[in-house]
């Protein structure tokens, strides 16, 4: 609460420190572009903090540099390992996230973008044609799609799959679940399981815990990320439909308060849509008009 | 870390008691706070900006009662606001006086456009009305056989001519169909696509031409974010949508965007989607959303007895 009644303050201490006009409406440029991205009030809060400061100390006045200053502050925020465990046989990557978010079709993207062997477990046996869209994915791509009955139990799925994986030495596993809100207490219950189970059968996996976050969601993304990593141990973001008008500033929040890397972004339907995620690249992009 | 605005606003306005009105100090205060909520709200940047101007003018030199605390008074005029933004009782379905109703479905991919055919249909029938639904959606894998599952599960018939046809052709015969069936409501599900491709946006524009549709509707994700307002424009200018089906509301998300919406376009929100289960939706109920956004249930009922 405190950072955040210090955000107005800060902002216009910083202004004066700039005198000139041009300085003024550069705040008040960087505050629209970081809000209206959706990096929230708190984490907007922090990096202009940072930035007065580091302004300060180096002495810089030109607009220009300040613009440099601020990518590579929230580039330093963003940078984490984009690297997948692919260590083991197989490697486990369990798909996690809320309704819609992209985790299908993420899925059917990795089969084309992770090296060696690719079999996918159909454990969203809940959702209408969840199935048929992942065996669609699967032909498309080649990969074997370890698969139940809609409505059959997601443990026993997943069970079937670790096993098939293992048995024809499959290099990567990957599980899709269902589309759930994370308030949803019965429902990551279950996905709770789905990973104990995982666990039981092959000790140390999953390897990856990925998380699908649509770059258009808002401030709600956080409370996402905290409480599915809270339940599943997520261990990275993948930030989805970037190739619309959103610029994914959640994924900024993300990182910076929730401590989980973004790894991955995706850009598009197509199954060469899939890209690893590049904190530079995202810092100038999110900063471009200014 | 405060959850609600009155929280907030009374602790912005600490030591204010009794009556007299706000001075300029405390109503600079007050709509700092305002505006944080707001954004964390997900209400658009700009949007917000006019709305706080908006509830500064009304509350400088504003009354204080004595049966409200100041900060209490605010937020009756910040709630009054909402309301009057997001416009007061819910909008109930009007039918073609010549059946078949055609309601056409767009939005972004993901938002819950399928899942929302199949609650429409079930609604409508509750009404007394024949739904009868047409899967455009030639592009998501799998998508047709979604809407037919759907269909079957409600038992309403689902037109499809699997992934060849063009969308738009897709449509036109489906609504014959529908027609010569004896069904009057007929929903036409459509890809999820995003504003930023012409191409999608310009075949959206050609199956609303086909159908020739009563109704448009946007379905909109209410964890939306900032962008609400860019994407419901560009669904406005190609599909000239009349009204909005808010999803996945049982979830915690606060729905600024809803509010974003509205106030841009001027298109209300006419339904409620909260849950998964083809049963979970309603006319939605704009009055509600003010206190959601805020965060500020119990005090609204609080306001109503003074
Ligand atoms: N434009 C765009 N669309 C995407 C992207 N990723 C996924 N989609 C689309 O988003 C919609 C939902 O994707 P799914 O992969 O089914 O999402 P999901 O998380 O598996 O959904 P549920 O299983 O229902 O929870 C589909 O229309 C996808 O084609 C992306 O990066 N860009
Ligand atoms: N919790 C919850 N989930 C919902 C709601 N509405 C839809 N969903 C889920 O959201 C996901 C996406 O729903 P769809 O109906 O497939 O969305 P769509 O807009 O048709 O997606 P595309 O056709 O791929 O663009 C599915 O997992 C649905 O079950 C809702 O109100 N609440
Ligand atoms: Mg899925
Ligand atoms: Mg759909």
């Amino acid at each position: 609460h405190k950072s955040r009644q210090a955000f107005v303050g800060q902002l216009n201490a910083a202004v004066s420190e700039f005198r000139d006009a041009e300085d003024e409406e550069f705040w008040e440029r960087i505050e629209e572009i970081l809000i209206s991205s959706d990096v929230g009030v708190n984490t907007t809060a922090k990096l202009v903090a940072e930035l007065e400061q580091r302004a300060l100390e180096r002495n810089i006045t030109s607009g220009r540099e300040l613009r440099e200053l601020m990518v590579d502050i929230t580039a330093r925020m963003l940078e984490g390992d984009v690297s997948l465990d692919l260590s083991h046989r197989p490697s486990v990557i369990l798909m996690v996230g809320v309704n819609g978010t992209g985790k299908t079709t993420t899925i059917g993207k990795l089969a084309r973008y992770l090296p060696g062997e690719v079999m996918f477990a159909a454990a969203d046996t809940f959702r209408a044609a969840a199935i048929e869209q992942l065996q669609l994915w699967g032909e498309r791509t080649g990969a074997p799609v370890i698969a139940r009955e809609r409505g059959a139990d997601a443990a026993a799925v997943v069970y079937d799959a670790v096993d098939a994986a293992r048995r024809e030495g499959t290099d990567v596993l990957i599980i899709d679940t269902a589309g759930r809100l994370h308030t949803k207490v019965n429902l990551m219950a279950e996905l709770e399981k789905v990973r104990r189970v995982i666990e039981r059968q092959m000790p140390g996996a999953p390897h990856e815990v990925l998380l699908t976050v649509d770059a258009t969601t808002g401030q709600n993304g956080l409370r996402q990320a905290r409480l599915f990593k809270e339940s599943v141990g997520v261990t990275g973001v993948v930030l989805t439909k970037l190739d619309g008008t959103a610029r994914g500033g959640i994924a900024l929040a993300i990182a910076d308060e929730v401590g989980v890397p973004i790894k991955l972004i995706s850009v598009g339907e197509k199954v060469e849509d899939l890209h690893p995620f590049d904190a530079r690249q995202f810092a100038e992009a999110l900063f471009g008009e200014l | 870390m405060f959850d609600t605005l009155s929280e907030r606003l009374n602790t912005a306005l600490d030591g204010v008691r009794g009556s007299g009105t706000l001075t300029e100090d405390q109503v600079k205060k007050v709509t700092r706070e305002i505006r944080l909520a707001l954004l964390e709200a997900d209400v658009n940047y700009g949007v917000v900006k006019e709305f706080v101007s908006n509830v500064r003018e009304r509350a400088t030199g504003a009354e204080v009662s004595k049966a409200l605390s100041p900060g209490q008074q605010v937020v009756k005029i910040v709630n009054e606001e909402l309301a009057r933004l997001m416009g007061g009782s819910a909008h109930k379905l009007s039918f073609a006086s010549r059946p078949p109703t055609v309601v056409m479905l767009a939005g972004l991919n993901g938002h819950g456009k399928t899942t929302a055919a199949g609650k429409l249909a079930l609604f409508v029938r509750k009404l007394g009305k024949q739904p009868f639904m047409v899967a455009c959606d030639t592009y998501r894998p799998a998508a047709v056989e979604q809407l037919q599952q759907i269909g079957r599960e409600i038992n309403v018939p689902v037109y499809a001519e699997g992934v060849e046809p063009a969308p738009e052709e897709i449509a036109e015969r489906g609504i014959r169909a529908a027609r010569d069936g004896g069904y009057d409501f007929v929903i036409i599900d459509t890809a999820g696509r995003q504003v930023v491709d012409l191409e999608m946006m310009e075949e959206l524009k050609r199956v609303r031409k086909a159908a020739r549709p009563h109704s448009v509707l946007l379905v909109l994700d209410v964890v939306t974010g900032q962008n609400a307002v860019e994407v419901a424009q560009a669904f406005q200018e190609y599909a000239d949508f009349d009204g909005m089906i808010l999803t996945k509301l049982d979830g915690d998300a606060r729905g600024g965007a809803a509010l974003s919406v509205v106030s841009v376009t001027g298109r209300p929100i006419k339904f409620a989607s909260e849950g998964e289960k083809m049963s979970e939706f309603d006319y939605f109920y704009p009055d509600r959303m003010a206190g959601r956004i805020l965060g500020m249930g119990d005090v609204l009922t609080l306001i109503e007895k003074a």
